[in-house]
Parts: structure tokens; C-alpha cells; sequence
């Protein structure tokens, strides 16, 4: 089994490629080919989509021939239609709908809690259900595409072979690595 | 909001964790990867290692340092100590960190925690502010930066900051509680979330910190013991406090 990772710029791109590895999957650089794309999640959204490049146009086509992505934090936002951070930025448009700032508590969310499913349909929410994740985030996505929340936050997101999680799995200990086991074992 | 967090605190120098007194007598106490680990399976949320290799002559860096942890430990880690610039914070980032924390840099020019922000996202940038008699102190401590705590905290929210970790100069290493007219104060002052530090001594101290803040920083406490980590986070249970499943 072989992933590959979108690269655009600074961040914690190596947990992702670490965590990987110790699940046996191997990691390559085939965007298109592989068959698991990562969009990791670190920065701010105009750098990502900038630093991205031709990136984008490789996972808008793996999204249109179904196959797998998962996106991790503003991985998930970039594949939304648009985002309000850095006063507005266009995203992938992989999945209707938009990346908004958090209100009525502290932001930057950052810590540990619980995933609940937002819909019975889906095999990924019922299988994080209850689970703590990693969480460090300012914006959250609002999408008819959630099945499954975090305290009234979007948390995960399905949209034909796209996923994509809000939280941390690489840096979520047993859970998390449980979570991407199963995403590996989908592909 | 999120679960409330326990972060084990690491001193790290020449790539070996050290503890000492107002960074004296440096003592070798383990191996970061190995402790960092070992807290991870004691149910850390997170881990803070500062580096305090400026104080002594050191051939490992940090970046090595956070290199090997981000091998072996699945939790969220930060690094302190010594980051002056974006490219210092970035190497670390790259190397598996989390989140960088700055302190006498960000003091010396703010505008140091507006680049961080913008370049790695306010999530990865934590400030750490040492505060006494609600002053703010630089450089370990050791000199009086001429800030008022609640005045600094808000200007490091306005420029991006994405976490503030307090720790009260006058508790630290004491047992005796944390600070928590300060700690409350803060809370008041900024949206941000706040890591307390200084002065944890039991678990009450502990619960009563989380109480108006969103994490502890335990040191000294957990005199690089992960096992009085599990037996902190059974103690807490007790006390009413909502901690992850973890261990």
C-alpha cells in the first residue's frame, strides 16, 4: 500500500509521513498514482493553496476518478469551495462549502475531545464515535458534507472519496493511529 | 471546549533531559525521547521540551532533539527555548514538532509573533510569559522586561499568538499552588487558551488551576517520574476533573 503527501510549504509534514510508516504503508511522492493522497494540514490557507501549485489540479483529478484523499486539519478546509481565513481564499472545491472562524470560545481550539456521528450512514463516523482526538484549530468547515462533530464542530467529512478530519489523527495516540489504520484498510 | 490538559515539562540540554536549580548543577536525568514516551503512555495530553542548551555548552541541537521524539511519541509536542527567528521555528516544526514557544525573543520584538502566525498559523505558536507580582520577566527570569503581564498577554493575542503559557516566577519550584489570581486575571484578558505553569504541588493545586485555565505545565511535581503522572490523572478523576481516556 503506498500514500503519497501534498507538500505546499512549512509544517508538520513528517508526523503525517512518521505516522505512516509505522503503520506499514509506504510513502511516495506518485500524487496521482498512489493509492492513498494526503492533504496535511499546517499554516494558514493562502500559503497552503499557493504552496500547493500544481498539487491542486492532481487531487481535484484523483477526487473526479474517485479516488482515495484524506485531508488532516486545513487539509479538509483547502478542499472546500472557499475560505475566510487571510480575508477570503478560493480552495480546491472538492467539497461544497466553506471554511469559517470559530466564535464563543477560545481560539485557537486546541486539545483533546470527542467525535460524535452526525448521521448513522457513515462506517467512518460510527467508528470514531466516542473517541478523543487532537484538535488545533481557528476555522471549521460548514458543509452539508459533515457526518460526524465535535462539540457542534465539524470533525469529519465525506465526500465521494474524499475525506477529510479536523483533528489530528498522526498526532492522536492509539486513537488516532487506529483511525488511520482504518483509513488505510478502506483503500 | 476541549478536555483540560496535563503537560509534562521537559528541560533539555545536549540532548539529554537535566534538571537543576535555576539552571545549575545541571544533573543528567534520562533521555528525551525515552521520558517524552514514557509520559505519553502515563497519559500526557501534550509535552513541552525547553531547551535550555543556551546555558551550557551543547553540540546537539534542538532540531536533532525534536527530531528523534517526533519518532517515537504519537501526542502533541512543543519546543522552547532559543527560537529567535521564523527559520528556528520552522526547523523545528519540520523535525515533528507541534507548536514552537517563545519567550525574551518575542519581548525583544514582537513583530517576531506576527511572522510566526502568518507563516505557521497562530495553532503552532505559543508564548511563554514569566510573570512576577504581575510584571513580565525575560531572559530565564533574570531581568524585568518593563511589561505589565495582562498588557503583554493581550498584545501577544493581537499579533497571533496562539497560546499563552504563564508561569509565575514566585511559585516556580515551590509546590505550594499555582497562581491563580494571575492565572484568573488572564482568562479575563484574552480569548486565547492559557497553560499554567508554576507551582503545582497535588492534585488539588492542579484541579484548582484548571479551573481557570484550559492545561497545567507539570514540572518539578513529577520529578521525571511517568508514574506519578498515572497516579496525578487517577487523583484528579477523583476530584471531579474530565480528563481524556488515555491511561
Amino acid at each position: 500500500l503506498n500514500v503519497a503527501i501534498a507538500r505546499y510549504g512549512a509544517g508538520n509534514v513528517r508526523s503525517v509521513e512518521l505516522a505512516l510508516r509505522r503503520l506499514g504503508a509506504d510513502v511516495t511522492d506518485d500524487l496521482a498514482g498512489a493509492d492513498l493522497a494526503i492533504l496535511p494540514g499546517v499554516g494558514s490557507a493562502r500559503s497552503a493553496m499557493e504552496g500547493l501549485g500544481a498539487s491542486a489540479d492532481v487531487l481535484r483529478e484523483r477526487h473526479a476518478a474517485g479516488k482515495p484523499i484524506l485531508g488532516i486539519c486545513l487539509g479538509l478546509q483547502l478542499a472546500l469551495d472557499e475560505s475566510e481565513e487571510d480575508g477570503g481564499v478560493e480552495g480546491l472545491g472538492i467539497v461544497p462549502g466553506r471554511a469559517v472562524r470559530l466564535h464563543g470560545e477560545r481560539v485557537p481550539r486546541i486539545g483533546w475531545a470527542a467525535v460524535e456521528p452526525a448521521t448513522s450512514v457513515s462506517d467512518v463516523a460510527l467508528r470514531a464515535s466516542g473517541e478523543a482526538y487532537w484538535f488545533a484549530h481557528s476555522y471549521e468547515a460548514k458543509t452539508d458534507a459533515t457526518v460526524a462533530t465535535s462539540e457542534g464542530h465539524s470533525a469529519i467529512v465525506e465526500h465521494g472519496s474524499f475525506t477529510g478530519v479536523q483533528f489530528h489523527p498522526e498526532k492522536s495516540g492509539a486513537a488516532g493511529a487506529r483511525f488511520l489504520e482504518q483509513c488505510l484498510s478502506r483503500v | 471546549m476541549p478536555l483540560p490538559r496535563l503537560i509534562p515539562c521537559l528541560d533539555v540540554a545536549g540532548g539529554r533531559v537535566v534538571k537543576g536549580v535555576k539552571f545549575q548543577g545541571l544533573r543528567d536525568v534520562g533521555d528525551p525521547v525515552e521520558l517524552g514516551a514514557a509520559y505519553s503512555d502515563g497519559g500526557a495530553d501534550e509535552l513541552v521540551f525547553l531547551d535550555i542548551s543556551a546555558t551550557v555548552d551543547s553540540k546537539v541541537s534542538a532540531v536533532d532533539v525534536a527530531a528523534r521524539v517526533a519518532e517515537q511519541v504519537t501526542i502533541p509536542f512543543t519546543f522552547g527555548g532559543g527560537i529567535r527567528t521564523l527559520q528556528d521555528a520552522t526547523a523545528l516544526l519540520e523535525a515533528g514538532a507541534d507548536k514552537i514557544s517563545v519567550n525574551s525573543a518575542a519581548l525583544a520584538r514582537p513583530e517576531l509573533i506576527e511572522e510566526l502566525a502568518r507563516a505557521l498559523g497562530s495553532q503552532a505558536v505559543v508564548v511563554a510569559i514569566d510573570t512576577e507580582g504581575g510584571r513580565v520577566r525575560s531572559h530565564a527570569a533574570t531581568r524585568d522586561a518593563a511589561r505589565d503581564t495582562v498588557e503583554w498577554a493581550r498584545e501577544c493575542e493581537q499579533r497571533g499568538a496562539g497560546e499563552l503559557l504563564v508561569t509565575s516566577i514566585d511559585r516556580d519550584g515551590t509546590q505550594d499552588g499555582y497562581d491563580l489570581e494571575q492565572l484568573a486575571l488572564l482568562r479575563d484578558a484574552v480569548g486565547l487558551p492559557v497553560i499554567a505553569s508554576g507551582g503545582a504541588g497535588n492534585a488539588q493545586h492542579i484541579a484548582d488551576a484548571l479551573g481557570v485555565s484550559q492545561a497545567a505545565l507539570l514540572a518539578s511535581i513529577l520529578h521525571e517520574q511517568p508514574a506519578r503522572l498515572i497516579e496525578l490523572r487517577a487523583e484528579l478523576r477523583a476530584l471531579g476533573v474530565p480528563l481524556r481516556d488515555a491511561a
